[in-house]
């Protein structure tokens, strides 16, 4: 174990990652609203959708099925909200620990190092992410939008989602100057959200559909739903592997930027 | 107190193991050395001191030690082990206060020492008994639960004090702790310190105060521009650096240049300060009547003990008032 150890550098050793859970839930003990918040939007969204939209558009033709449009963009929008709740967790209220709150500042002085900061912040955004999930499934089956037992899978992959976001978020986060480059984060997602084979499939994108594929939500969504209707495919592997490569890397570079910065 | 310097505990001793060492120990940022190249070697149970005008480079030495602040080149050893791979292990044994707070703004008092407990890997229940004990030595048992954001400067540098011993650290660092603490405050602070001493704890403490050093420090060096440029314990730096007595002189406001050309050759070395002007003498009275002698009509004369600060002034060649 501590030979091990020895070879790691002490940036990326993950130790305690969840000390910084821990802070956060003592801290947020007295804002619950605040966690809860996030669970909203999305739902909204699928109201609207299946209230106005759905009536409009009629069926969808995916992989050889026709399925009603509101259970099309369901799963979509679970993806799309487990990625905007890791972007919010790992960008904002990770700025301001960071910059003007210097939350790490003092944990760094501790036994806690760079890796357990960006993996425990990471874990937190996941945490909370899983909440809204559950949430939104569970509004998704009382809908009856959900297709089996295999719906459940969706929670995993969520998370995954999250994870990807999540470290993405961070990373991109100690790069910034200051509040003025939320913004940057903001005009970043519209066209995730929009251009993710979220509210159409892939197939109508004609030759553009490769621009899609780079959009890691794109992998995210094509993996909710084929959670959602219990179809599994070898090509599901390829999505996900996607999305574990880009958060093993953000997550190496987010330790490596942490010790950067704090440690000067 | 003995007046004679003991030569033993200036040469820095080599038994037992020394606790911290360091060996032409640099540090840079972006191809500025604020550091440039210090030997040390600080013994366990020894009380330590850094004296130096700003920017000298005592908290960049301090945060190396802490192992919050990678070593540029030279080496360090603190425990025997190497910062650069025993970071985490080394900071499990140390505890930290650091010159700027860095307090959690969004958690309570007790939370604040609850959670950094935790982050040492303190169960939930010894965090919570070492919190009580530690508000009361703050004084801020009445403040348990007050946010931290609305405490006062002083009560927050009590705070970060307090915080710094919640792991029972075997090796406390000090950055100007005192600095924005009334006088109770400040009394209580050293009582404690001197506790600390006495349970074998060993302490590294920078100051601007020479009061402090003189009272706390068993050995301090003295630091500018990023070197150390003495050594020793309190005694045997003024007894090196500084002359028996002193003689603080104040005339009439924008006469000090010429009463200093005036004073010149009375004891051993003047120095012309914006607000007085001081003699170095072994005889502070014989050089005040020199003084007068040669006509010199001072607002007010004193003299007194050579104290630190003047090995300051004589070191550095900046006077602590400005
Ligand atoms: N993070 C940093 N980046 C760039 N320069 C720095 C940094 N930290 C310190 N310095 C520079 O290093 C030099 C030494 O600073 P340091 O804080 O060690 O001084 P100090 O002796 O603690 O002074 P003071 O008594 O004012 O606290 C200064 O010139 C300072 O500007
Ligand atoms: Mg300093």
């Amino acid at each position: 174990m501590s030979t091990v150890l020895r070879i790691v550098p002490e940036t990326f050793v993950v130790r305690r990652p969840h000390r910084m859970i821990e802070r956060h839930v003592v801290a947020y003990r007295r804002q619950w609203m605040i966690v809860f918040s996030g669970f909203f939007e999305p739902l909204f969204y699928l109201l609207s959708m299946r209230a106005g939209v759905g009536d409009l558009v009629g069926d969808v033709r995916v992989g050889g099925r026709s399925v009603p449009y509101d259970a099309f963009v369901a799963p979509a929008l679970m993806a799309s909200s487990a990625m905007n709740g890791a972007i919010f967790d790992s960008t904002g209220n990770v700025l301001h620990r960071l910059k003007y709150a210097r939350i790490y500042d003092a944990a760094l002085a501790t036994p806690m190092g760079p890796a357990d900061v960006a993996v425990g912040e990471i874990g937190w955004a996941l945490i909370r992410g899983q909440v809204y999930a559950i949430g939104f499934l569970a509004v998704m089956a009382g809908l009856g939008l959900t297709e089996s037992w295999w719906s459940l899978m969706a929670l995993p992959v969520c998370a995954l989602i999250g994870l990807t976001f999540a470290s993405i978020g961070f990373l991109g986060t100690t790069y910034m100057r200051g509040w003025s480059d939320m913004d940057i984060v903001n005009t970043a997602m519209m066209p995730l959200f929009l251009f993710s084979a979220t509210f159409f499939p892939i197939s109508s994108y004609g030759d553009w559909g490769w621009v899609v594929q780079l959009s890691p939500l794109y992998h995210g969504v094509a993996l909710v739903r084929a959670a959602n209707a219990g179809v599994w495919t070898g090509s599901l592997v390829v999505h996900a592997l996607v999305l574990v490569v880009i958060s093993v890397v953000a997550l190496v570079l987010a330790s490596r930027r942490v010790d950067r910065l704090l440690r000067r | 107190m003995s007046s004679v310097a003991s030569p033993a505990s200036a040469a820095a001793p080599s038994s037992p193991e020394p606790l911290i060492v360091a060996r032409g120990l640099t540090k840079s940022f972006d191809g500025f050395e604020a550091v440039k190249g210090i030997d040390l070697e600080v013994r366990p149970g020894e009380f330590f001191g850094f004296l130096g005008p700003n920017g000298a480079g005592k908290s960049s030495t301090m945060r190396m030690i802490a192992c919050v602040s990678p070593v540029s080149s030279g080496t360090l050893r603190l425990f025997g082990l190497d910062p650069a791979r025993d970071g985490a292990r080394i900071r499990a044994r140390i505890g930290v206060v650091p010159q700027l707070d860095t307090l959690d703004t969004e958690l309570s008092v007790q939370e604040n020492l609850w959670i950094y407990g935790r982050f040492f890997d303190l169960p939930r229940s010894e965090c919570r008994r070492r919190a009580t004990e530690l508000l009361e030595f703050a004084q801020l048992s009445d403040r348990a639960d007050s946010v931290v954001e609305h405490l006062s400067g002083g009560m927050k540098r009590r705070l970060s004090i307090a915080r710094s011993l919640i792991n029972d650290p075997e090796l406390l660092l000090l950055d100007e702790p005192t600095t924005g603490l009334d006088p109770q405050a400040r009394h209580v602070l050293w009582e404690r310190l001197y506790r600390l001493k006495q349970q074998g704890v060993t302490q590294v403490l920078t100051t601007h105060y020479m009061d402090e050093a003189e009272q706390l420090c068993d050995r301090l060096v003295v630091m500018d521009q990023g070197r150390i440029v003495a050594e020793g314990s309190p005694r045997e730096l003024i007894d090196r650096y500084s002359t028996r007595e002193v003689l603080e002189l104040r005339f009439a406001a924008g006469t000090n240049d010429q009463h200093g050309a005036l004073l010149a050759g009375i004891g051993d070395k003047q120095e012309v300060l914006p607000d007085r002007v001081l003699v170095y003498a072994d005889d502070g009275e014989a050089a005040l009547s020199e003084a007068h002698h040669r006509g010199a009509r001072p607002e007010s004369a004193l003299v007194r003990r050579s104290s630190l600060e003047d090995v300051f002034l004589q070191l550095t060649g900046r006077s602590l008032v400005d």
